[in-house]
């Protein structure tokens, strides 16, 4: 109940930002965080609430973009209707890698470097394939209409990004109070002792790798429909990949607004740097990495950790 | 489908470059085959080492064959700090805490270099650079050759240190039993950050090896990581006699595959086998374990 409150009081108050102002760098802003809200929350539903430590994410992401723009591009789909069907392939593509993999028994630094490997399988074949658009990548036309998702102020992305990002937080809200979640939670903290009270670890853990690929497919196809371009780099490199997971370690692992707070935290964090240190390259990321060590070294469990 | 000559020089060109990703791999079978740290920051530290190399025979004039008694013990001081000074500390004993800070450290340490360095690539040029011998119908760099020879020495090396020292026996030890190790007397933090020291001492070994075929930008350490990881499973976890057969085969396979498939989907070869092993045969080829 506090949940849905918390979450109903965090939509209207993001909700309410195109109203007071119409600041294009505050939207974007509000945009870029929200963005980078989803994907924490999508990682944070298999390595937080799963234990299953993903270093490959940008899999499923690259998935859903690029299933986004060929469905518009190849199938003449509309995007509204492309969008949830990018979800569905990223979540078959999550089946198919879960499958193989928990059924396999990889665990740890194993699971973590197999999904890096499929990350890097789907960038080379879409590299070399024609029919993805190859090294060029794809280009999505440009034909502004709220009917075909493309908004004329960065208004419309941000509220369909809280859409997605609303969509994620009950998601995640349902594990923390469902039966589901429960033993999601008990295959994280020990497998033999839940499989020993009748739970199956590997459907619980496919379930979860499924949910996580769809919502990272949905970051993908918002992706590729905010930018109008995806090539194999931006889609399957490892970048994504270690955003998503950062977000929701920075911000505290297995919990609703851990992701939140920590993707916010480190755009802030991005956005200061970048205006204090001014356009050396790299140096940003030096604070990244730098945040990254520092908060795993004094504070494991998150910001939002913290207090305890 | 194409001539034997064009086969054989492939897959001459395939042992060689195989020997490159062995010496790289070597290292980190050290450290993540034998003592489990999961180290992200291989490629990265790889990348410091290659820096090294290269100013030094850029500002010294120091030959990169002749700079292995510079790189190679600060190489070992690099990695015996970060593992005591930061790793150690930041992990909690917990092995997604050590994914994570490594990650963290590749991270700065890559984009470090892009301060510093920018994003050229550099290349050092030496008499032997375009040296070529002939080997039956197909000719490859000497460099490479020389990589060759000092990835099969290397890991001769390895093979000694962890079958007749102390510290081979110490750290055998704390991989197979840490705290009955630290009841023995082993200085447990101690073997942990000698393992590491020494993977990383393996890296300056290989850029000493790799510079005069190859290049040095921030990221170039970023396309071994994986690769490593894949010799290193492949091999089978601690297994350096596994690591050597294990990088040639890598690059027979990545070489072979450039041949038939193209140049850019050669690599995926790499990576399915990757996968494949680590589905079907965790223990590697030459893994005792099942």
């Amino acid at each position: 109940m506090k949940d849905a409150r918390n979450i109903g009081l965090f939509v209207v108050l993001v909700g309410l930002i195109p109203f007071v102002t119409d600041s294009g760098v505050v939207l974007n802003f509000v945009m870029m965080a929200l963005y980078a809200c989803l994907l924490a929350q999508a990682w944070n539903v298999l390595g937080g609430f799963g234990g299953q430590f993903s270093f490959g994410h940008a899999l499923f992401f690259g998935v859903g973009a690029y299933c986004h723009v060929m469905l518009q591009l190849h199938a003449g789909c509309n995007p509204w209707v492309a969008l949830p069907l990018a979800m569905l392939a990223s979540a078959l593509v999550g089946a198919f890698v879960g499958g193989l993999s928990f059924r396999y028994g990889l665990k740890g630094s194993y699971f973590a470097l197999v999904t890096l490997a499929f990350a890097e399988v789907f960038r080379i074949v879409t590299l070399s394939l024609s029919w993805t658009g190859g090294g060029v990548g794809l280009m999505l036309p440009l034909s502004e209409s709220p009917a075909n998702m493309q908004f004329s102020t960065r208004a419309g992305y941000v509220w369909l990004m809280l859409g997605l990002v609303t969509l994620a937080l009950i998601c995640t809200a349902w594990l923390r109070h469902s039966r589901f979640g429960a033993y999601l939670q008990a295959v994280r903290d020990n497998e033999d002792a839940a499989s020993a009270v009748g739970v199956n670890p590997f459907r619980i853990k496919l379930a979860a790798i499924i949910l996580s690929g769809a919502f990272m497919g949905a970051g993908g196809a918002f992706y590729a429909q905010v930018f109008q371009y995806i090539d194999p780099g931006l889609a399957f490199g490892p970048h994504t990949s270690v955003e998503a997971l950062v977000g929701a370690i920075v911000g505290g692992m297995g919990t609703l607004w851990g992701p939140v707070l920590g993707a916010l935290a480190l755009h802030v964090l991005a956005d200061v740097t970048r205006n204090l240190l001014g356009q050396l390259p790299g140096i940003n990321m030096v604070v990244y990495g730098a945040v990254l060590v520092l908060i795993v070294m004094f504070l494991p469990r998150g910001i939002s950790g913290a207090r305890q | 489908m194409f001539d034997v000559s064009i086969l054989f020089a492939s897959l001459l060109n395939g042992i060689t470059t195989g020997a490159v990703y062995a010496l790289i791999a070597l290292g980190l079978t050290l450290i993540y085959g034998v003592l489990h740290i999961i180290n992200f920051a291989h490629g990265a530290s790889l990348m410091v080492a290659l820096y090294g190399v290269y100013f030094l025979k850029e500002h010294a004039g120091i030959d990169p064959y002749l700079a292995f008694p510079v790189v190679v013990p600060a190489m070992f001081a690099l990695g015996y700090g970060l593992q005591r000074g930061i790793i150690n500390r930041a992990s909690h004993g917990k092995d997604e805490n050590i994914l994570l800070v490594t990650l963290g450290l590749s991270i700065i340490l890559e984009n470090l270099a892009l301060l510093f360095f920018k994003s050229d690539t550099r290349t050092i040029e030496t008499a032997y650079t375009l040296t070529t011998v002939t080997l039956g119908p197909a000719m490859i760099a000497l460099p490479k050759l020389v990589a060759f020879v000092g990835a099969l020495v290397v890991s001769a090396l390895l093979v000694w240190m962890m079958r007749s020292t102390d510290l081979g026996t110490a750290i055998r030890a704390v991989a197979k039993e840490k705290q009955g190790a630290c009841l023995m007397g082993i200085d447990v933090d101690h073997v942990y950050a000698m393992c590491f020291g020494l993977g990383l001492a393996c890296l300056g070994a290989a850029a000493c090896f790799l510079l005069p075929a190859y290049y040095v930008n921030p990221m170039v350490g970023s396309g071994f990581v994986l690769v490593a990881f894949t010799i290193v499973v492949l091999g089978g976890m601690g297994s350096f006699e596994g690591a050597f057969v294990g990088g040639l085969l890598i690059g027979v396979v990545e070489s072979l595959g450039g041949l038939y498939l193209g140049e850019s989907l050669g690599q995926v070869g790499i990576f399915v086998i990757f996968i494949a092993v680590l589905l079907f045969r965790p223990q590697g080829l030459f893994g005792a374990r099942a």
